[in-house]
């Protein structure tokens, strides 16, 4: 089949830039661990209030592990829990949530932190939490007549700046 | 500028003309087509006015709702159905008038979608289907929804089987030699279709069905949702392989030149039957219960369709260029003003191929393995795909009306719609622009889609979002103007323009181009790549959902 000799350089051209693209999200992903919230863990949604560690959600600080807090956090329709939480600024936080019901999402705006919740699934993230202040932590999967009230907040600390 | 089309329009040769039976037939896609622009797009203008925060529903109806409708028409209706118009005329004008037994077949597809149609509009009016488009599981709607979608989708089997019907004798009777181009992109699209189709046909037959009726207790939302995907991104490239059938086709046509090469453009099409199927999970990026493995591998096939999209990049210039040098531009870009901006039939679709730039890097973004967790779910998404489908699509689909409709009901193009035509074109640029331009801007500060009007509760995150949603308004406005002038220019062209012939104007193959070789037209080879993929892509998560996926979950109507 006849190709153009231009069409032969614009497509050279293009499948060399695809190549380095994919190389460098792949390097991202598989060597600095730069994954997308995939956990295979897996509950039994009609029972998540008397399942470790949702039985107890909220900010935990934790020893001997990769991160130092874990945010435990609860969604069923129309709510978080829990409400309000805070972790220090500069920590490493294992976000873990799941749903009791529908398919929720766990989105804090302005961030990167932004994962679907399914009933039956635990979905986790971790993150180093850098830039102080009040974020918006909102459910942005539709998930019936109260979606745009299912919201809850995640202040970062500076506890330097308070002391 | 001499406009074409009006000179051209007057001699039409023999042959050359869709036979008028199957413009019937096609003409009644268009027409269903049609209203679900105007229903789909009136739903579309409340939601933007509900979002500024400056207006309420009245009577009841909810947000979800209209969500729903909009979805719904827009985005499956309008497009299926004017799909399956062009579609039918294309083979027909290219590989010959339908057999009675071809157009029966496409007259029971039309019925059956048509019905599927009724159906599942019926009970999103009656709030007994506010699940939105995507209809995730375990928001359980009534099952006649489901059953609606389901013969909406057996319907365009049935169709699109008429089409294919009609490509396999026109094969049968010119022995080796490749089959009509247009005729041959018609079955490369279709094919695309039934196989990403079955996907959603198993769900809802074997999982939505039986669940929504009280057979079985409970579903498994992961899979759903999968087979969903598996899908709903091959859905995007149903619709946009029509609009590149049209610019590789026709619009060298409509400038005066000719198509820059036969086989490059088959090839482009096949690119996309493999590619665009087994690359579901890119929107399932920030799911649990799928490994990063098997996501990383179909971002990276997601990302091959880079090649056929250059290639029609290519093909496309080139065949600007080629046009502008023979009416004898000179210099790198004069070509450009050779081009007849002024003839409705190509500015527009010409609009569509511009939007395409942007948006096309918009999906770059969107099916990046991390980047997708900064925009996925946010209004990011909404502005994206009114770039690709809303614009791209739909102008090309503007573009085509305006000599398909006359020529189909006998009638031609005037000077007068011509005009208005290039008007709506505009009018759709800017609108769109206002409104796609907010919503990618403020999707990037964490906005979300699918969401009624709120502020979170004064959340200051939200306030701000909230002058956008204003210019959401305002571009959504000034689109359902461009609504409005479209409806009009198709009445006039099917019911009040001058009786006449206008010309279905498809471009011939630049003469010293290669002959075409037959291993394109190796359907079984094809077939068994793009399943060969698809097994690959989709075999071991599959198996995982199977054996480690919890026990399902019970049906929720939480609206
Ligand atoms: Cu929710």
């Amino acid at each position: 089949m006849h190709i153009h000799k231009y069409e032969k350089w614009w497509l050279t051209f293009g499948i060399t830039c695809l190549v380095v693209f994919l190389t460098v999200l792949g390097i991202s992903a598989f060597h600095a661990g730069a994954h997308p919230p995939s956990a295979q863990v897996y509950i039994n949604q009609e029972h998540v209030d008397e399942i470790a560690p949702f039985d107890n959600p909220g900010v935990h600080k934790v020893e001997g592990k990769e991160w130092d807090y874990e945010v435990v956090v609860v969604a069923s329709a129309f709510m978080f829990s829990p409400m309000e939480y805070e972790v220090p600024l500069g920590s490493k936080v294992k976000f873990i949530a799941t749903t009791k019901d529908v398919v929720h999402g766990f989105q804090i705006a302005g961030t990167n932190i932004n994962m679907m919740l399914e009933p039956g699934y635990v979905s986790e993230f971790v993150t180093i939490v850098d830039k102080p202040g009040e974020y918006l932590v909102l459910c942005n999967e539709y998930c019936g007549v109260g979606h745009t009230a299912m919201a809850s907040k995640l202040k970062v600390v500076d506890s330097n700046a308070e002391s | 500028m001499k406009q074409s089309f009006v000179t051209e329009s007057g001699n039409v040769k023999k042959g050359e003309t869709v036979d008028k039976r199957d413009a019937k037939l096609a003409m009644a896609h268009i027409y269903v087509a049609m209203t679900a622009l105007l229903l789909g797009g009136l739903a579309g203008l409340l939601q933007v006015m509900v979002r500024s925060g400056q207006f309420e529903l009245p009577w009841g109806i909810s947000y979800y709702q209209v969500l729903t409708v909009h979805g719904i028409l827009l985005g499956l209706i309008l497009t299926t159905f004017f799909i399956f118009g062009f579609q039918i005329s294309a083979v027909s004008r290219t590989a010959g008038t339908l057999s009675d037994k071809q157009r029966r077949s496409g007259w029971v597809g039309f019925g059956v979608m048509t019905l599927g149609t009724a159906m599942a509009a019926t009970m999103v009016l009656l709030n007994e289907a506010s699940v939105l488009y995507t209809f995730y599981a375990p928001l359980m709607a009534h099952w006649v929804f489901y059953l609606g979608l389901a013969f909406v989708v057996v319907g365009s089997w049935i169709g699109g089987f008429a089409q294919i019907a009609r490509y396999i004798q026109w094969k049968r009777e010119n022995g080796k030699q490749p089959g009509p181009l247009l005729s041959f992109m018609v079955v490369v699209n279709n094919l695309m279709w039934v196989i990403c189709s079955l996907g959603v046909a198993i769900a809802v037959l074997f999982q939505f069905l039986p669940w929504s009726l009280g057979l079985v207790d409970r579903i498994d939302v992961l899979m759903s949702r999968t087979l969903f995907w598996y899908f709903g991104h091959p859905l995007v490239y149903f619709w946009l392989l029509p609009a590149y059938m049209i610019w590789y086709t026709i619009i060298p046509k409509i400038i005066g030149g000719k198509i820059f090469s036969d086989a490059l453009a088959r090839l482009s099409f096949l690119l996309f039957l493999l590619f665009s199927i087994p690359v579901g999970f890119h929107h399932q990026l920030t799911e649990p219960g799928i490994d990063a493995f098997w996501k990383f591998l179909q971002v990276v096939l997601t990302f091959m369709v880079v090649i056929p999209s250059l290639m029609t990049a290519f093909a496309m210039f080139a065949t600007f260029e080629s046009v502008g040098r023979a009416k004898g531009a000179t210099g790198l870009f004069d070509f450009f003003k050779k081009l007849p901006w002024g003839d409705v039939r190509f500015l527009v679709p010409f609009i569509g191929m511009v939007a395409f730039i942007p948006a096309g890097a918009g999906g770059l973004i969107n099916a990046s393995n991390q980047m997708n967790q900064v925009i996925h779910n946010t209004i990011w998404v909404t502005g994206h795909f009114h770039l690709t489908v809303a614009t791209t699509v739909v102008l090309t689909f503007f573009g085509a009306m305006y000599w398909l409709v006359p020529h189909l009901t006998g009638r031609v193009l005037t000077p007068q719609l011509n005009r208005l035509g290039i008007i709506q074109g505009i009018v759709w640029t800017v609108g769109m622009s206002i409104m796609s331009g907010a919503m990618h801007a403020v999707g990037l500060l964490g906005a979300p889609r699918r969401s009624n009007f709120s502020t979170y509760g004064g959340s200051e995150q939200a306030v701000e979002w909230i002058p956008y949603q204003i210019a959401q308004a305002v571009g959504g406005t000034i689109l359902f103007i461009g609504i409005a002038l479209v409806l009009y220019i198709f009445i006039q062209l099917a019911f009040f323009a001058p009786k006449g012939q206008q010309e279905y104007p498809i471009g011939e193959v630049e003469e010293n181009a290669q002959t075409t070789p037959m291993f394109l037209e190796n359907w079984k080879m094809w077939v068994t790549i793009c399943v060969a993929l698809i097994l690959l892509a989709y075999t071991v998560p599959f198996i995982d959902m199977f054996q480690n996926g919890p026990p399902g979950s019970i049906g929720y109507k939480l609206w």
